[in-house]
């Protein structure tokens, strides 16, 4: 019950700076001008994946580094009261993701509702949403670490960068090198390791592209669009979110503030 | 009612707590006073278990404290610093902080609400107000919900004569009440009359703790800062810092 006022609180704070508003109509007129140029809604949502893909992990990340450094006092003040440090990273987080979701939710949920009420649409909510929450439990783990703003925000574009950048170009890497070898589990597993990169390829299998990938795609298609693909999704996905989240926590409690 | 035993704590090379031992009990009212980065704000943070020892306990009514934060329901804290939500309205953090500790109506103390005029700022946010502003919401927070255990680390810095008047007013009433009262301050003058013990911490060691009136009795000055001073050169302690300290007192003399 606590935990739930305290977030009120935060979510409160989070509306009145206004950034989250901002970046909810950004979305929307993304959204809504691709949806409008392309006229066959599948383009559109793979121009609309290729962008949440990129904005997505990148604003969670800046917004919820700057969020945490700028509530700092706040937690202070918190923990002078009679409250638990696990319900008050938990509150902030609960706070901080339930306002980018409602952004994400309204900025791309309803034009794809309107536009594209299909399982793929469904599917690039579901990678939205998942991404949000990823990034944001990866922001906290960074933020608590660092000691500073400036060093929380260079981490977290680090990791940023490296998720949505430089990680595809080390899988390409290793895919040219080794194309001598059946690499189809191994590129499975690799995509697993990366959030954004699993988020894609799920969403890519439900679109007709996936024939464009060859045997590869294929033996993707097989596994991603079955029953046991999906739950491999959604349960990488979770342990994306519940691990960093859990980490912080741990740094959290032992932290001196 | 809290009793702190060999607590250590290092901040990297900086050694910032060395073997801190001592015994508070209800009814007083403790100054804690030392140079600039003598540990007196991190003993107050160990207390309120914000920051974590190297060693040594904690105990509050006899219970070791230990990521159980209840005992907190008993301490009402005013930080040196007081930084709030900007975005928040002074109003909403009262109902805020009363929310979280669910203290019944007839619990809530509001006379420093009151007596700093509190009310009709209270649907300004908290970003807009002065530094002394955030000092009196401070003090009303932490007066609130009239706690057994008072910490105020710097009440008086900051604010103006007469609102330092109402506070120390507040203090002496709550102190009447048997309550513990632990103060940091710099300025010596502002304790003389409320203080019962001294507590004197230098480079993060408790050089001393000591009743008032022992004190007195010990160095013959009925003034606290020259007992202080007394006892400083006696031991040969760093006295420069008490000779600032009597500065800053004529200065405020020479104004009144």
């Amino acid at each position: 019950m606590i935990m739930l006022k305290l977030s009120k609180y935060v979510l409160y704070d989070i509306v009145r700076s206004k950034v989250v508003l901002a970046y909810t109509a950004f979305l929307f007129l993304v959204s809504f001008s691709l949806f409008n140029m392309e006229e066959n809604s599948s383009k559109a949502i793979l121009s609309l994946l290729n962008i949440i893909l990129i904005v997505v992990p990148l604003i969670s990340m800046i917004f919820t580094t700057i969020h945490y450094y700028n509530s700092y006092e706040f937690i202070e003040l918190m923990l002078s009261q009679p409250m638990s440090r696990r319900k008050i990273l938990l509150s902030e987080y609960g706070g901080v993701s339930l306002s980018l979701l409602t952004g994400f939710l309204i900025g791309v949920g309803i034009p794809v509702l309107l536009y594209s009420p299909d399982s793929v649409g469904f599917s690039l909510l579901f990678t939205g949403v998942s991404l949000t929450l990823v990034f944001t439990s990866m922001a906290f783990l960074t933020s608590v670490k660092a000691r500073d703003k400036a060093r929380g925000i260079g981490f977290a574009l680090l990791l940023w960068f490296y998720f949505a950048l430089i990680y595809d170009g080390l899988i390409l890497l290793i895919l040219f090198n080794f194309s001598d070898y059946p690499l189809e589990k191994i590129t499975l597993v690799l995509s697993a390791l990366n959030p954004i990169d699993l988020g894609r390829i799920s969403i890519m299998l439900k679109m007709d592209v996936s024939a464009l990938m060859g045997y590869t795609g294929a033996l993707y298609k097989d596994f991603f669009g079955s029953g046991a693909g999906t739950l491999f999704t959604v349960g990488i996905m979770l342990l994306w979110i519940i691990v960093p989240l859990w980490w912080a926590m741990r740094v959290f409690k032992k932290k001196d503030l | 009612m809290i009793r702190v035993e060999h607590i250590t704590k290092k901040f990297r090379k900086l050694l910032a707590l060395k073997d801190i031992n001592a015994q508070l009990e209800k009814g007083q009212v403790i100054s804690l006073i030392g140079p600039n980065g003598s540990g007196k704000t991190t003993l107050i943070k160990a207390i309120l278990g914000m920051v974590k020892p190297d060693s040594g306990k904690i105990f509050f009514d006899n219970a070791l404290i230990n990521g159980d934060p209840s005992y907190r329901s008993q301490i009402g804290y005013m930080p040196q610093i007081g930084r709030y939500p900007d975005n928040m309205k002074v109003g909403q953090l009262f109902t805020m902080l009363r929310n979280i500790r669910n203290v019944p109506e007839d619990k809530i103390d509001k006379e420093l609400i009151e007596k700093f005029d509190l009310k009709k700022i209270f649907d300004k946010s908290m970003r807009t107000l002065s530094g002394g502003t955030r000092q009196k919401v401070s003090a009303a927070l932490a007066f609130l919900f009239d706690a057994e255990v008072l910490i105020l680390d710097e009440p008086t810095a900051g604010l103006d004569p007469l609102s330092s008047e109402i506070l120390k007013e507040k203090i002496l009433k709550e102190k009447a009440k048997n309550k513990l009262i632990l103060i940091t301050s710099h300025i010596l003058s502002d304790l003389d009359e409320l203080t019962t013990h001294i507590m004197y911490l230098q480079e993060g060691k408790l050089e001393f703790f000591i009743e008032i009136g022992q004190l007195r009795e010990e160095t013959g000055e009925l003034k606290l800062g020259k007992a202080i001073a007394r006892i400083m050169k006696g031991e040969k302690f760093n006295s420069e810092w008490i000779g600032k300290m009597f500065l800053v007192k004529d200065e405020k003399k020479f104004i009144d």
